[in-house]
């Protein structure tokens, strides 16, 4: 334990050591958090149209086309192992075709340190909402909001937050010449 | 002693390690029924994956994959993995299912990732789940992996 070198290698390898455990003891500590909550999801004006899907299948698909309302206080879910929560918000719903379906319509990502209170009034949905196939109308749809806990070291969890809605679509396609909010992207 | 017992000797040691460590290995693989279980992220694209983080993978045929979950997936063809969030999931009746991918850092989805003509994933190109994750301990294995032999051997991921 003279040489530089020596000294160096012991306390280089004590360092990883220290941490390792340390890294394992924040794993630990919140292993058993639940990190549940409730949030407010609102469907507004939802409409369908048939158009085709040149992102996919190049056939005519049905669009569902909705605005969204949300409200969540996401302050409690932070705890010390948690480094930033990945929200996002899924329809869900049942077709003839398909008997499962799911597709994601918004997400967010909030670090700590951000805002974590969320409102939002009658946003547009990130994505859009192909189904596949066209059995949209007339369809119960379910959206429930879930969160990704990314944590600084530990299992990575999905949680579904309490307050799903559900909406259905009307039964009849809107003609393309009636003005509606499209999807941000499209704009 | 004859140096050629102490040779012997210390080889038998060594390969006694190795054989440990390759059992130890095995049966990760067998206990989470997943080809790669531990994967070393490469890329920092991903929103919370950084360079050199450990990915714990598994791939349990009971538990389902549904819209949110992080998936790792090979495309044919391709060596290298990817980690990704599923954004869709289409279930069928008689049991098949079909997925689409997407960073979450990227704007469009990954079906400019997947094979050509290929518009979703199947069951089979999923290697596993994202379970939990450790940080910055792969940047050893990053490390050796710049030497040529060892790249093919090590396991790697590309966000």
């Amino acid at each position: 334990m003279h040489s530089f070198l020596s000294r160096a290698n012991t306390l280089f390898a004590f360092t990883i050591t220290v941490l390792a455990v340390l890294t394992t003891g924040v794993f630990i500590s919140t292993f058993f958090e639940e990190y549940r909550g409730t949030v407010s999801i609102g469907a507004v004006r939802p409409i369908v149209k048939h158009m085709t899907d040149f992102s996919a299948n190049r056939k005519k698909n049905d669009l569902g086309v909705l605005q969204l309302t949300l409200d969540m206080d996401l302050n409690p879910l932070f705890d010390w192992n948690v480094k930033q929560l990945f929200l996002y918000l899924v329809a869900e719903y049942v077709t003839p075709a398909n008997t499962l379906n799911q597709v994601v319509l918004w997400d967010k990502i909030v670090r700590r340190g951000e805002e974590a209170r969320l409102t939002f009034h009658e946003i547009a949905t990130k994505y859009y909402f192909w189904d596949d196939g066209e059995h949209l109308r007339s369809n119960n749809v379910t959206l429930s909001l879930n969160w990704n806990i990314i944590s600084n070291a530990g299992r990575l969890m999905h949680v579904r937050a309490n307050g799903s809605t559900s909406f259905v679509f009307p039964d009849q396609y809107i003609t393309s010449r009636t003005a509606s909010p499209k999807p941000t992207g499209q704009q | 002693m004859h140096w050629s017992r102490k040779l012997i000797s210390r080889l038998l040691r060594y390969a006694i390690v190795i054989s440990t460590l390759l059992m130890l290995w095995k049966s990760l693989i067998l206990a989470t029924n997943c080809s790669q279980p531990i994967l070393v992220v490469l890329s920092g694209g991903y929103s919370f994956h950084n360079l050199g983080d450990l990915l714990f993978v598994t791939n349990y045929p009971a538990d389902s994959i549904r819209a949110g979950d992080v998936v790792v997936f090979r495309i044919e063809g391709r060596f290298i993995p990817i980690v990704h969030r599923v954004i869709r999931v289409h279930e069928r009746e008689d049991g098949y299912v079909k997925f689409l991918t997407k960073g979450d850092g990227n704007s469009v989805d990954d079906r400019g990732l997947y094979s050509v003509g290929q518009l979703w994933l199947e069951r089979e190109q999923i290697v596993g789940k994202v379970k939990g994750y450790f940080p910055y301990l792969g940047l050893f294995i990053i490390l050796l992996s710049n030497l040529p032999l060892l790249d093919r051997l090590l396991l790697r991921v590309v966000t």
